[in-house]
């Protein structure tokens, strides 16, 4: 396609192009039928809620693009969740994020269900209530039913909100893994073996936000999870990345206090703001893999098997080789239709599996739908259930 | 203030040049609107050290602002004057920081949910503002006016012996993908032919070599010295350790400081001037501002060669607007913690030629994009060579799209068709 194609469509038809893009290839690989085919969104409607409902959310801070995961050069970075999990899951192609496209400020909008306004780095709650205070307060759930493994410091106050109707005690525990390996590690004499761990933020890599929030101490950590510090540095020094030490956290809070909403962001892919492309494809790569392992995770646990529903979006794109404003995938700054438009795999007994789903929703929709799955009411969230997955 | 307050008062603090330039234009300046108004003197501030193509862009845009008659005129900026701005934007000192000012502009845009409006905006104005004029006028088109076409040449991939990764795949669709190329003389044939170009048509700023490594000292390929004709603009990775050394030292002790102000970080790297990071050798204080922004302005080009190299290749494309651009990857430092990256300087580091490879590949697609956006790409050049190795794509109007080529070809032979 000449640049100058591209260049004369507008944002409409570039995220429409997206979307029709994701679906035919996804059908020509793994043979995906539309989901208008089996049911319409009213068929859920009325469904009972049943009470051990889990959910298990994994958002890419970091968004990968087509180009590298679902257009055919991009297959070979995404090998699981083309093969293994593609097969099981109702796949939406078009996901628009209208929000401000810093991870953080993103972030909070997808788990609030509003497009938040505040200063991606600064430390700060969300303004509205998070889809912790909504499940923990509508469903009477307690502390040890919510929680959220973080990337970075910065996702300090993710948990809850600033709202007066909710907030401080009603939202999720959040776990900042690499801020409790530096604290691990501030006594222990061979540090430069986990430094590769430790790297905060991408986005603004010099960044260190100040820490408050509700964020479990490394004195905790042996509590909550069950983990000494010794055996916690231990592990870590056989893991390659951030992402990694996340998802390992994660398993074991699975296994120690099986949380019914887990909340996972991984951020390895965000290192493509060195404009590193190599380590682009390296950070989607070990995210493919940490999404399957999470979900064979969820089907060998007997907590989980079964009863857990899956969601996998990244936060939003980047900014697309053509717009001049940006550099390619190095940044996520001209609010493109690329670096808008996303996707959403969803995972689960209640879900179709191999159905994509073409009609646009917008990912502050999650959390109505988890609402809706899990029967809370996100009575502030300007998002509107996803009927082929709620 | 608001803009139709502006006196030539405001601009005493302006270099010279663009003071001069600002006085004599600022009946037009007065009657802009302020969600326009500081983009435009942010490019004004820095007038005195722009390169010819973007002073003739910067040019054509006081002359399409002030020819358009009154109806028109408030067409063209209604976009911006609508723009809802907060109160704390005019009590910006946007006069003598409108870099301070933009900033918070788009920070205000993206939270009130105007960035979209804003960005259409600016396309729009861009187009018109700086299309070039019509063909027939006496100036000409732009394109016509080129003393020759535009060639791009990327070498990437210095020091890998073998590599699986399927090369070129972004630009094989462009051109022809050539897998017997003969190399003998391999970068200087290259260099050579840039050279050519540059004696032939001696343009100001109008033909680069931007090196991940280093240029002359120390390679030498065969018999043959790297030695590059005069007339060409250079630049290279490491010819910049001394300004990289201070920036990352500056950036590492903000790194361990326990508290960080993101904003006043960036206004610290705004003000370094060139001669604070040793950049004031050779008297080209164009080319030394220019050098200083990759590092100040760039992300990862402090510490990584082959992001150093695209992002140069970029600006120099977008700024200077070159007949001619040579690229030469070399390879990077791997991923490493931020302090280790940083303390580059301090020690040699672990190099990642695989993945300096892959990165280069992308940004060669990044240079032949960036090249396709300058007056004049239906006649541009371009090719893309793997060093040392039979692996190439050429790109020119006259080839065909889309091919592969397995017959044997000289790199001297290929150049000599497109360049």
């Amino acid at each position: 396609m000449r640049l100058a194609d591209l260049k004369a469509r507008s944002p409409h038809e570039i995220s429409q192009a997206i979307s029709l893009s994701r679906r035919n290839f996804l059908r020509t690989v793994t043979g995906a039928g539309s989901a208008a085919a089996f049911f319409g969104p009213a068929a859920l409607r009325g469904m009972s809620v049943p009470k051990n409902r889990k959910a298990v959310v994994v958002t890419f801070g970091g968004g990968a693009r087509d180009d590298e995961t679902f257009m055919p050069d991009g297959q070979e970075n995404i090998p699981h969740l083309l093969n293994e999990l593609m097969p099981q899951a109702t796949f939406l192609t078009n996901v628009v994020n209208q929000g401000i496209l810093g991870h953080y400020v993103a972030t909070a909008s997808i788990v609030t269900g509003v497009y938040e306004t505040f200063n991606n780095f600064a430390a700060v709650s969300p303004n509205n209530p998070t889809v912790f205070e909504y499940f923990r307060k509508d469903l009477k759930r307690p502390a040890t039913d919510a929680w959220v493994v973080a990337p970075s410091n910065g996702f300090a106050r993710i948990g809850e909100s600033a709202n007066k109707l909710y907030g401080p005690g009603l939202g999720a525990g959040v776990i900042l893994p690499k801020r409790l390996l530096a604290a691990a590690l501030s006594s222990a004499s061979d540090g430069a073996r986990y430094q590769h761990l430790l790297r905060d933020n991408y986005e603004t890599p010099l960044y260190a936000p100040s820490l408050a929030g509700r964020q479990i101490e490394l004195d905790q950590m042996a509590e909550v999870l069950k983990l000494s510090v010794d055996d916690f540095a231990a592990h870590a020094r056989n893991l390659v990345s951030p992402d990694e030490l996340s998802v390992y956290i994660a398993r074991q809070l699975m296994r120690q206090l099986s949380p019914s909403l887990l909340w996972i962001t991984l951020h390895d892919i965000d290192i493509a703001h060195s404009g590193t492309f190599s380590l682009y494809l390296d950070g989607i790569k070990r995210s493919d893999r940490l999404c399957a392992e999470l979900w064979q995770a969820i089907q060998k646990d007997p907590e989980y098997a079964n009863k857990t529903t899956m969601f996998i979006l990244p936060d939003f794109g980047r900014d697309s080789d053509i717009d001049s404003g940006g550099n390619g995938f190095q940044h996520h700054r001209t609010g493109d239709a690329l670096s808008r438009t996303t996707w959403m795999m969803v995972l689960g007994p209640d879900v179709k599996q191999n159905v994509v789903v073409d009609r646009r929703v917008e990912s502050t929709d999650l959390i109505p739908t988890l609402g809706a799955y899990f029967g809370f009411d996100a009575r502030l969230s300007t998002g509107k259930p996803i009927a082929e997955v709620a | 203030m608001l803009p139709h307050e502006l006196t030539p008062a405001n601009f005493t603090a302006y270099p010279p040049e663009a003071r001069q330039l600002a006085v004599k234009q600022i009946a037009l300046l007065q009657r802009l609107p302020l969600a326009f108004l500081p983009l435009l003197l942010r490019e004004l501030i820095v007038y005195d050290w722009k390169f010819p193509a973007e002073r003739a862009d910067l040019g054509r845009q006081f002359t399409y602002l002030g020819t358009l008659a009154a109806g028109p005129f408030q067409t063209a900026m209604s976009a911006f004057a609508q723009l809802k701005l907060a109160r704390e934007l005019e009590q910006t000192d946007w006069v003598s920081s409108p870099a301070v000012f933009s900033e918070k502009l788009s920070a205000h845009l993206w939270a009130t949910h105007q960035i979209d409006a804003f960005s259409a905006a600016a396309v729009d104005y861009v187009r018109k503002a700086s299309a070039p004029p019509r063909s027939g006028d006496a100036s000409g088109d732009d394109a016509a006016a080129l003393p020759t076409h535009r060639l791009g040449i990327a070498v990437i991939g210095q020091g890998v012996a073998k590599s699986d990764y399927r090369l070129f795949r972004k630009l094989r669709p462009q051109g022809v993908y050539f897998t017997q190329v003969k190399h003998a003389g391999g970068v200087q044939v290259l260099l050579d032919a840039a050279a050519a170009r540059a004696k032939a048509h001696p343009v100001p700023y109008g033909h680069w070599y931007i090196d991940g490594g280093h240029i002359d000292a120390g390679y030498t390929h065969g018999s043959d010295s790297l030695a590059v004709s005069g007339g060409i603009t250079r630049i290279s990775y490491d010819a910049l350790s001394a300004p990289r050394a201070l920036l990352q030292n500056r950036m590492q002790k903000t790194y361990e400081s326990a508290v960080f102000d993101p904003e006043a970080f960036r206004t610290m790297l705004a003000q370094i001037k060139p001669g604070e990071a040793g950049l004031n050798s050779g008297g080209d204080s164009v080319l030394n501002r220019f050098q200083l922004s990759l590092l100040t302005e760039g992300s990862g080009t402090q510490v990584f060669s082959t992001t150093f190299v695209q992002w140069a290749a970029r600006e120099a494309l977008r700024r200077a607007q070159p007949l001619t651009i040579v690229t030469r990857s070399a390879p990077r430092q791997r991923e490493n913690q931020m302090n280790e990256l940083l303390a580059e300087h301090q020690r040699k580091p672990e190099l990642d030629p695989e993945g300096s490879l892959i990165d280069a590949d992308m940004g060669a697609y990044y240079t032949w994009v960036n090249q396709q956006r300058l007056p004049g790409e239906e006649k541009s050049a371009f090719l893309a060579w793997f060093e040392d190795h039979g692996e190439a794509v050429a790109i020119a109007p006259k080839l065909e799209r889309g091919k592969r080529s397995d017959s044997a070809v000289e790199l001297a032979e290929l150049i000599a068709q497109i360049a």
